[in-house]
């Protein structure tokens, strides 16, 4: 992988056009990373893929990092690419675990970043607004271990391993049907009455 | 002539052309309300798996049909998730090569490449020009065996059953060579940071140049069974599209976006391992159906026997490993004997080599897609983020977009020519 | 007769065993015919999760060829099937599902563990794989190996074979279908510990450089 060791060409873009919500940037092992505010980063990450100089129009990966300092924030982290260009750029956006772990969905920008996005929520507890179904998606619905890939969350998990193949083996309806599948199922009337509940009230909700 | 006409006209697809090219046949699925629109019906809610011969590994889909025609389909992954990306963090960067190969478990060796690379960019190790070569090869190899097996298992979904065992059989005789290389047939656990395992043994690359004369026959009597079958094209035919648009939306990649029209491929736009240096082409689809995904991947075998033919010829002598001895282990003889040595081997395997404060994202073109490497490292020996951006996982992502609409045995095919592999998926 | 035989009199399960015939000519001879049966035409239920499926799938196709050990047709629906071979890792999203497959197989089933994984969890020793499937389903033959060459996995349905001909079709208890306790376990919780927790150098990986 033999990357320019300059910095690739929209970030100065991005400072001329977004000016203090661009933060800093750096070329690491070939690529540049710049850091962005997570308040205006939907409109930036927008901007990145229609402005006609720089078409960022294939999402590579979204994914977060956690660092073992535990100072350090938590970094939610965007691979983009112009196939045009046959360039990348990785955007960040740094979370402070003391506050709120929320950014803005990109749904609406790339569908890849639908499953990209609920695997984040899966494995790290970042939300995402605006994501049309955020839900686990490598864990099971109801799983109630936590986020595993944070790093208190310990290798083997927090229950006893008997208690996880207890959970496991008893895990409901809801552990394996996400409620939008079990509103279409023809046999609605023979879901247990908790579940019916459930139902109701997200009904109720969302009216 | 006249039993081509007889067929055609009992299978009721013109099958082919003046110009001897097959021709495309418009599939019509039932419109949903169906034919018989006075009907009072209630839609289905199937579950297909995780358990089911179909679904390639433990993917289970959730579909509601209006008789046989699938309105929408809500896959479920997970079902294979083994804290990959968690074990990776306890684990030295040479500890994590085993752990490459049970991701993909049908293409190992490209696996362990793609991480090797990523962890050496890390690191700042340069290869040897005959372990890059070497790499090469192994990368050619897996994608030809991954390959095999969506062909046979795409055909074998669709009712092929021979074209099941010839893959196989090939796949044989590639588990051969591969296991006198590295000692196992599937989880071959093939480089190290900075090198690989061991060198290929003495008339290994004579076997595969004999294997690589053989196997473009094998190529050819699958295209006789089924490239231009009238079962096979109306099965694969207009099924399953998706536009280059939505394919570049959808974030898919390898054989599934370059089907859709997408002239994309990691090796020719971001080369690694010297593949600007190889003369091979990419096949590039049409339609974006799953008779464009099959044409796409059996090219792509026959071009990357090209590429191994190549890497034969240039394979060079020398050494395999990087001569840097705080990454690679020295030779047993030197550490028996030889103090400095003895502390290398006992810092690299009881301490691992620590990697400088950084980050780097690697992708290579596997079999399936663009297999990304993103690797984050605090100074430390282990990583603080190992991320598999994983070709399938968004591969996969897609499957409602292309089969809503479409027949529940049109679902089989997608998903069959969608080649995914669970390990990849869930990790 | 050796003294631990279960089918003797003074067996282990003795205690277990009402309505026992005791062996003579006619019942040791209908045994073999039974066990050669039962052990020669058996069709196997191809849990396949990861790479031991593959191998699973190459001990199948023709070079190795599971058909000429009676596995000619592998079921791929519980209700035909007579051992279900477990092949590759399994985590705990997927636990449910075996032993809801197990528990739709008819007897008289048995199971085979393929693989590390799925015999103890094998290199997976975290928060997600389930540490051998013998904590959900009984196992009857661990075939080792990450993943098992076909020949090994064949070796394991011979030790099956074997073992299956040494049963008897008068002994009740082998054939007593699993029950879950009221936790939902099917082994004791000290048990599923006991067998779970990690051993020798695992214990210290939690440690950093």
């Amino acid at each position: 992988m033999t990357g320019a060791a300059a910095e690739n060409p929209t970030v100065p873009s991005l400072r001329a056009r977004f000016g203090a919500a661009v933060g800093r940037s750096a070329v690491v092992s070939g690529a540049t990373v710049v850091w962005v505010e997570a308040g205006r980063a939907h409109e930036i990450l927008t901007w990145l893929r229609d402005d006609p100089g720089q078409r960022y129009d294939y999402l590579v990966d979204v994914t977060a990092v956690e660092y073992r300092d535990r100072e350090l924030p938590l970094e939610v982290v965007y691979q983009l690419r112009s196939l045009a260009r046959t360039a990348m750029l990785r955007v960040k956006i740094d979370l402070p675990k003391a506050g709120p772990l929320e950014v803005d969905s990109v749904v609406d920008l790339w569908s890849g970043a639908d499953w990209l996005e609920r695997e984040v929520w899966d494995m790290f507890g970042v939300r995402f607004r605006g994501h049309p179904d955020l839900r686990r998606i490598l864990m099971w619905e109801n799983y109630s271990e936590g986020h595993p890939l944070r790093k208190d969350f310990p290798l083997r998990g927090r229950f006893s391993r008997s208690e996880q193949v207890r959970r496991a083996l008893s895990a409901g309806l809801d552990a394996h049907y996400s409620l939008d599948e079990l509103n279409i199922a023809d046999a609605y009337d023979e879901l247990p009455a908790d579940v019916r509940e459930r139902l109701a009230a997200r009904r109720e909700r969302e009216r | 002539m006249a039993e081509r006409r007889v067929l055609e006209l009992a299978l009721a697809t013109p099958g082919m052309d003046a110009a001897g090219q097959p021709t495309r046949v418009p599939l019509v699925a039932a419109a949903p309300g169906g034919a018989e629109p006075e009907l009072q019906t209630d839609h289905m809610l199937i579950n297909i798996g995780p358990q089911h011969p179909a679904t390639h590994g433990v993917l289970r889909l959730v579909v509601e049909l209006d008789g046989e025609v699938v309105v929408r389909v809500i896959p479920h992954i997970g079902y294979l998730h083994s804290g990959f990306e968690k074990l990776g963090e306890y684990r030295h960067y040479n500890q994590i090569i085993p752990l490459t190969d049970r991701t993909d478990y049908l293409s190992a060796p490209a696996n362990n490449v793609a991480f090797a690379l990523a962890a050496e960019q890390l690191m700042g190790i340069e290869i040897t020009e005959r372990c890059r070569v070497l790499r090469v090869i192994a990368c050619e190899l897996s994608r030809i065996i991954s390959h095999l097996v969506w062909a046979g298992t795409t055909a074998i979904d669709i009712g092929a059953f021979t074209v099941f065992l010839w893959m196989f059989q090939e796949r044989e005789r590639v588990y051969n060579l591969i296991e006198e290389w590295t000692g196992a047939r599937l989880t071959t656990t093939l480089t190290r940071v900075g090198g690989l395992m061991a060198d290929v043994p003495d008339g290994w690359t004579g076997r595969l140049r004999d294997w690589c004369t053989r196997f473009p026959k094998t190529l050819d009597e699958v295209d006789r069974m089924l490239l231009r079958n009238g079962i096979w094209l109306g099965r694969t035919q207009d099924v399953g599209v998706m536009t280059a648009a939505e394919a570049i939306d959808y974030s898919l990649s390898g054989p599934m976006l370059r089907a859709s029209g997408v002239a994309f491929d990691v090796r020719k736009d971001h080369p690694y391992l010297g593949y600007e240096t190889y003369d091979f082409e990419v096949p590039v689809g049409e339609h974006g159906d799953v008779y464009d995904r099959y044409l796409v991947r059996m090219e792509e075998m026959r071009q990357s026997v090209r590429i191994l033919l190549q890497a034969l010829e240039r394979l060079p002598d020398g050494p395999i490993n990087a001569s840097d001895p705080r990454v690679i282990l020295p030779p047993k003889r030197r550490l028996m004997s030889d103090m400095e040595s003895m502390i290398h081997h006992f810092k690299q395997v009881m301490e691992g080599v620590p990697a400088p404060v950084g980050e780097v994202y690697v992708p290579v073109e596997n079999p399936k897609g663009e297999l990304g490497t993103y690797l984050v490292s605090d100074g430390s020996a282990k990583p603080v983020r190992w991320r598999i951006r994983p070709p399938s996982f968004l591969n996969i992502a897609a499957l409602p977009k292309m089969a809503e609409g479409h027949l529940l045995s049109d679902l089989i095919a997608i998903n069959a020519s969608v080649d995914i592999v669970m390990g990849e998926i869930d990790r | 007769m050796e003294l631990n035989d279960p089918r003797g009199p003074a067996g282990p399960d003795a205690a277990l065993r009402q309505g026992f015939v005791s062996p003579n000519w006619v019942t040791t001879r209908l045994d073999d015919l039974v066990n050669w049966s039962r052990a020669n035409s058996l069709w196997p239920m191809a849990f396949g999760t990861a790479c031991c499926a593959i191998e699973f799938m190459a001990t199948a196709a023709s070079r190795f060829d599971l058909a000429r050990f009676g596995m000619e047709r592998v079921a791929y629906s519980p209700r035909q099937a007579d051992v279900l071979i477990c092949a590759g890792r399994l985590p705990f999203k997927l636990a449910p599902v075996i032993r809801r497959v197990w528990d739709q197989m008819p007897q008289p089933k048995w199971c085979i563990s393929m693989g590390a994984c799925a015999s103890t969890g094998g290199i997976f020793d975290n928060y997600a794989m389930v540490q051998g499937i013998d904590t959900i389903v009984p196992v009857d033959v661990y075939v080792p190996g990450c993943p098992p060459r076909p020949e090994g996995l064949l070796y394991g349905i011979l030790m099956l074979q074997k073992k299956i001909k040494r049963e008897s079709v008068f002994d009740p208890s082998l054939r007593v279908e699993q029950l879950a306790d009221q936790s939902g376990l099917y082994l004791e919780p000290a048990a599923v510990d006991e067998v779970s927790e990690p051993f020798g150098n695992s214990v210290h990986q939690t440690r950093s450089a």
